[in-house]
């Protein structure tokens, strides 16, 4: 598609989407939000790109291949339920780790419920790039 | 013990990721390999674990049942994921020689091992949710393989088993909706408590949906014509894989519902299971006779054979159970090993069309060897595994006088041998119509080995179960015994609360 | 309340089974969406229709809640069924750009095998 607006809005949508992208998968924590709607709208922004400039162009931004990224993803996803091992626990077990916890403070807290959700957040995002990248495409 | 549960699972998905992102070079193919045996290790210990203390449970996540998800092993599962990891390592090995780098570079050993995650994962799941997420996560990955190359054939035959099994899954959720609807719960073990107090009469409604659904995942009458459409096209390793696998996952399914949740009313479901069955095998043998091609013969018997499993499940005597369990196991490995041969067949001859192939036995006798052994064995001569699957079920059939039964499953029997005959006349016996002497000696011999040790693996299996069936058979009368009565099932399952 | 539902679930059946039986591709896909949507609309019915209720336990208050299992159950559905959708999508656009139309039965093998067979 050749429009000079979208071309110049989407320099800045693109990014946009993708800050927003990480707050939902983060904001996921504790309360609506979380690895697959961040993935998605991660994902937007890269289709975004790809319809303004062309899939070669958005290929060439991503630097890596979309079906890579899906695939690291599965591994996180995967390894964040094996971390569960190290403690003894069953698979997928949630492990927390405060970061500065106080008595009256919680701190801040990891866990590897963050992780599998990040695993997440990477598999939909390069099955989603995958998918629209082919289609455009074969277009 | 949770973890002994969880790492079959595991490794085919970590074996995916690592697979996939060394598809470009060498290191993925051995890699699948690597993964496929590390699977067998890690069945083989999750088996004497189930051997040796009964059932299994974990608790994934440390959510207690029934609200967290559980993953259990009786001998039945435990046999089955073993059974997996064993076509698995066979299959990944004659990749090795089947699969191209152009196949491999769109991620062929990733879907491969995303597939035996599914397998083993249908196969370990204790909830009836999780398991639509493993079907849906074997056919997300068979699609991708049946259609992995893009032949307009291929297609053809992904989008009918796509839209049929799609259709199978939305029966099967439109179930598990009004299961749950009706007790509040979704774990099999407490499903089998918590139907006794349902309405019955709703719950043959279930149990008729449940039916339609894993029917279609395992091809019966009258719900199998997706089957032989898809399964002649993709590469030899694949369709071995699915022949062995995926429909016997549907079996694994039909029997775990119906001995577990499904048993109030089995005058009404059992009955319709054995028509069911009978059906099955004569419309598959009958389906089978009318092909030329050797795959779709194949194909065919696969729906015939499933039959006799249903069969097994519909009797639902101890001795047709333990048949049934037999059959499971001695089915899969023979199954495979035969579609594993059609493609050294194609390899050498250039085809799997009867009419096109030929002189085989004359060029390659010890492929012929090798083809009458899984041959035999599925038409169920003895002293081959296929002969005492049947034995079981048709002495199962006498026992409670069925003699029509009997007589079906013996005459099944005798049109599958017509079928072999075929393939061994037209593709062994035969001279080649076009003089062509295929010799095995022409394959460069990496691939030659790659692909007759696995065949001469399995047909091996076969003969060792045929000539010492007796801690087969006792093994399947224990996991009969487990299924039929689900006590140690469910207190290991719903124990665990704490 | 359950008669919307219950019609809106039967109306989504009955458009998904139509589109089905269809020959070509793109209804097929449209009417397999159609009817997993139904489906989806079930299986969130089946926790009981409540209205105005979160999905969660509340500590300090003796509030009513609603069954959140169903509402889990239909988020990974409809997330497993969009992922399923868009491969066939993917699949049958390729199928279609390439024969130039989307009818399914492109089986022309078929004849030919039952020829073999009886050579």
């Amino acid at each position: 598609m050749n429009s000079v607006i979208l071309k110049a809005g989407t320099r800045y949508l693109a990014g946009l989407l993708l800050v927003f992208s990480v707050y939902m998968l983060l904001r996921g924590h504790n309360e609506p939000g979380g690895g697959f709607i961040g993935g998605l709208i991660g994902a937007t922004g890269f289709v975004l790109y790809a319809v303004a400039v062309g899939t070669a162009d958005a290929r060439a931004a991503l630097r890596v291949e979309p079906q890579s990224i899906a695939m690291v993803g599965l591994g996180i996803a995967l390894l964040a339920g094996l971390l569960a091992a190290l403690f003894g626990q069953p698979f997928f077990t949630g492990q927390w780790l405060f970061l500065g916890a106080t008595e009256t403070d919680k701190g801040l807290p990891l866990s590897t419920v963050l992780v599998f959700d990040v695993g997440v957040y990477l598999v939909v995002f390069g099955a989603i790039l995958t998918l629209v990248f082919a289609m455009e495409e074969e277009i | 013990m949770s973890w002994l549960l969880a790492v079959p699972i595991a490794i085919p998905f970590a074996t995916a990721v690592f697979a996939f992102l060394l598809r470009n070079g060498a290191a993925g193919r051995w890699v699948s390999v690597a993964g496929s045996a590390a699977l067998l290790a890690a069945s083989a210990v999750l088996m004497q674990a189930v051997l040796a203390e009964g059932v299994v449970a974990g608790q994934m996540g440390s959510w207690p049942a029934p609200f967290g998800i559980t993953l259990v092993a009786d001998l039945l599962s435990a046999v089955m994921v073993v059974i997996t990891a064993i076509i698995a390592l066979a299959v990944s090995v004659y990749a090795l020689a089947d699969i191209g780098p152009a196949e491999e570079r769109l991620g062929y050993h990733a879907l491969f091992q995303v597939l035996i995650a599914g397998v083993t994962g249908a196969f370990l799941t204790g909830d009836l949710f999780n398991l639509y997420v493993w079907f849906e996560v074997m056919l997300i990955s068979s699609f991708g393989l049946l259609v992995l190359g893009g032949r307009a054939e291929q297609i053809d035959g992904g989008v009918k088993y796509v839209a049929l099994n799609l259709v199978s899954t939305i029966l099967f959720l439109t179930g598990i909706g009004l299961l749950y609807g009706m007790t509040g719960t979704l774990n099999m073990a407490d499903l089998s408590i918590a139907v006794d107090g349902a309405d019955q009469g709703l719950l043959t409604v279930v149990a008729m949906l449940f039916m339609i659904a894993f029917g279609v995942k395992a091809a019966v009458f009258p719900l199998f014509f997706w089957l032989p459409a898809a399964y002649h096209t993709p590469a030899f390793s694949v369709s071995a894989v699915f022949a062995g696998l995926l429909t016997k996952v549907g079996v694994y399914a039909l029997i775990r519902m119906f001995t577990l949740v499904f048993d109030h009313d089995t005058g009404l479901t059992h009955t319709i299971l054995l028509w069911v069955a009978c059906l099955t095998m004569v419309t598959g043998v009958l389906g089978a006779a009318a092909q030329g091609d050797m795959r779709r013969i194949l194909s065919f018997h696969i729906v015939s054979q499933i039959g006799y499993m249903v069969l097994g499940l519909a009797l639902l005597t101890p001795l047709a159970i333990v048949g049934a369990v037999f059959y499971l196991v001695h089915h899969i490995i023979v199954k495979a090993n035969l579609f594993l041969i059609a493609g050294v067949a194609d390899r050498l001859t250039g085809g799997t069309a009867l009419s096109r192939i030929g002189g085989l036995y004359a060029s390659a006798p010890l492929l012929a060897a090798l083809f009458l052994v899984p041959a035999f064995s599925l038409a169920g001569f003895p002293p081959l595994s296929g002969f005492w699957a049947k034995f079981l079920l048709v002495k199962a059939a006498l026992e409670i006088e069925g003699w029509v039964i009997a007589a079906v499953a013996l005459a099944v029997g005798l049109l599958t041998i017509y079928s072999m005959t075929k393939i061994w006349a037209q593709a062994f016996w035969e001279p080649h119509p076009e003089g062509r002497e295929p010799r095995l000696s022409d394959l460069p011999a990496g691939q030659r080995w790659a692909m007759l040790a696995p065949i001469m693996a399995l047909a091996a299996l076969t003969v060792f179960i045929g000539l010492f069936p007796e801690p087969f058979v006792a093994f399947a009368e224990r996991a009969a015994a487990q299924l039929l009565d689900p006590t140690d099932y469910v207190e290991t399952v719903l124990g665990d609360r704490g | 309340m359950e008669i919307i539902v219950a019609s809106a679930i039967g109306v989504l059946t009955a458009g998904g089974v139509y589109l089905i039986l269809r020959l070509r591709t793109f209804p097929v896909i449209l009417g397999l969406a159609m009817l997993s949507y139904a489906v989806n609309v079930f299986l969130f019915a089946s926790g009981r229709l409540a209205i105005d209720q979160s999905p969660i336990l509340s500590k300090y208050a003796d509030i009513s809640y609603t069954d959140p299992l169903p509402q889990a159950l239909v988020l990974t559905a409809i997330v497993i069924s969009f992922g399923m959708t868009a491969v066939l999508v993917m699949i049958g656009l390729g199928a279609y750009l390439e024969a130039g139309d989307d009818h399914i039965d492109l089986d022309g093998s078929e004849p030919e095998a039952g020829k073999d067979g009886t050579a």
